[in-house]
């Protein structure tokens, strides 16, 4: 291990960490707020929303993020849509994703039971204020390992960025390896990069389920 | 004579295809308690729920005073003034009892937290638990849990308040001390409709009995007739299944009076 190598380009991979970061948590960020709308509409039976959202899950699920970004990328400019490789990869990695965590919000969301938002209903809450106030945060219990869990993918799936040119951690590594040769340094601190990124989220969500399961929320059958 | 408060003119319902209500017509005026019994399946939940919105009736009329209520697209204004409370409590189990009581007048009738968190506090002082209001739900006991469940609907100033059979989830022991409360709001002059297997308590607290079978109102009466000398002959097998004792006991007259007339 040529530990001098690693010194001098380790601001490399600093920078290619925040580029990962960053454009990982926009995706993060606009997959959240996609795939509570998408659940919602599915949970409410929102006419013709509801099936849009339930079409819009299937092909997002079910096609690599790789085809979507190559589609964004050098489909879209043949129709005459021009983006830039950022904006591809935020609205890609939200693509994926808002539909990953729309079937985890879904999936906290049925574990209310029905009950609970007759409840709200009945004491004359708005919808807006039954989801706020009732629903959500009894949904969110539930749903927050898968949520942590789909985080914690999406930032990984920011590798494929590199095919969009983005100097992201997995394409600084790609261009150090061939420029340089130095396969087994650079693997090493490309491991030690991602792990910096997500072991901080992975130990977040462990601390955050065991405080939900002691508050004992959505525990509906006690007596 | 008053108006009534709440009007329901000839009401059906079906769920996929079957009839549950197949014209159901009830006024209800203001200080009345009108207690709904029959068999399972005979319509009188879904009779409450469609009062409230939380089903669509396929036909027929409700008023809530002169404010026609079935159909509307919007419920949450109707539903501020019809309080319900469920069989199975339905508590918000991720907040403290204070806060399962402030939801509604903070939120849906935009009331400043002081007041009503005073008025709130005595209400459970009154149904004896106002050593509860920062508990969660889940330390409460299911008698406990239904008189904050009835505490929460009442804190709404309701203009009429439907149970649906609210002691049928509970310990016998508890039943009481559930029903006790009613009985309070009844002689307060609260608007009731009441479902419930409590005979009992229906003939001390009604000022009028529904029976309901097979999706019709089959007989109505004052308590003290209904409870004695039932018109319909569905309605006494109905009252008569209550009664194991009674029942044995008649079999046993009527076997003397035969062989007496043998």
């Amino acid at each position: 291990m040529d530990w001098g190598f690693i010194g001098s380009h380790v601001m490399d991979f600093v920078a290619g960490a925040w580029v990962t970061l960053r454009f990982g948590l926009y995706g993060v960020g606009c997959s959240l707020v996609l795939g509570l709308l998408c659940c919602l509409a599915r949970y409410f039976r929102v006419p013709v929303l509801r099936s849009v959202a339930h079409g819009y899950i299937e092909l997002a699920r079910n096609t690599p993020l790789l085809v979507q970004l190559f589609f964004l990328y050098a489909g879209l400019p043949r129709v005459g849509v021009r983006l830039s490789a950022e904006a591809c990869a935020v609205i890609g990695l939200t693509f994926l994703g808002g539909a990953y965590m729309s079937e985890a919000f879904r999936s906290g969301l049925e574990s209310v039971e029905k009950s609970q938002r007759e409840a709200g209903e009945c004491l004359g809450l708005t919808r807006a204020q039954n989801i706020r106030y009732v629903l959500l945060p009894q949904a969110l219990a539930t749903a927050a390992p898968a949520l942590f869990a789909n985080v914690i993918f999406l930032i990984k799936e920011t590798s494929m960025f590199s095919v969009l040119a983005m100097m992201d951690l997995m394409n600084v590594a790609d261009t150090l390896r061939t420029s340089g040769g130095r396969t087994v340094e650079v693997l090493f601190m490309l491991v030690v990069a991602y792990l910096a990124l997500l072991l901080p989220v992975s130990l977040a969500a462990t601390f955050t389920e065991r405080r939900l399961r002691y508050a004992g929320f959505g525990n509906q059958h006690s007596v | 004579m008053m108006e009534p408060i709440l009007r329901v003119k000839d009401i059906h319902k079906a769920f996929d295809g079957s009839g549950v209500l197949k014209g159901v017509s009830l006024d209800i005026h203001e200080g009345e308690v009108v207690v709904i019994i029959g068999p399972s399946g005979c319509g009188k939940s879904t009779l409450l729920r469609c009062i409230n919105g939380l089903e669509r009736v396929d036909q027929g009329e409700i008023w809530l005073r002169d404010q026609l209520i079935s159909g509307l697209k919007d419920m949450h204004l109707v539903r501020q003034k019809i309080g319900m409370v469920f069989q199975s409590y339905d508590l918000f189990p991720h907040m403290k009892v204070m806060d399962n009581l402030l939801l509604g007048p903070m939120k849906a009738l935009r009331k400043p937290r002081e007041a009503v968190e005073a008025e709130a506090m005595e209400m459970l002082r009154r149904v004896g638990l106002a050593e509860k209001a920062q508990a969660l739900p889940r330390t409460l006991s299911g008698g406990q849990k239904q008189r904050v469940a009835l505490v929460r609907a009442m804190l709404m100033h309701p203009e009429l308040l439907l149970l649906d059979e609210i002691t049928a989830a509970l310990d016998p022991e508890m039943v009481s001390e559930v029903l006790n409360v009613v009985i309070d709001l009844a002689e307060q002059g609260m608007t009731m409709a009441i479902v419930t297997h409590e005979m009992r308590f229906a003939e001390a607290v009604a000022d009028r009995v529904l029976f309901m079978e097979q999706g019709v109102i089959a007989e109505e009466g004052a308590p003290a007739s209904f409870f004695r000398e039932p018109k319909t002959e569905r309605a006494r097998q109905f009252l008569q299944s209550f009664t194991y004792a009674s029942t044995r006991k008649k079999a046993q007259e009527t076997q003397a009076a035969d062989v007496g007339l043998a």
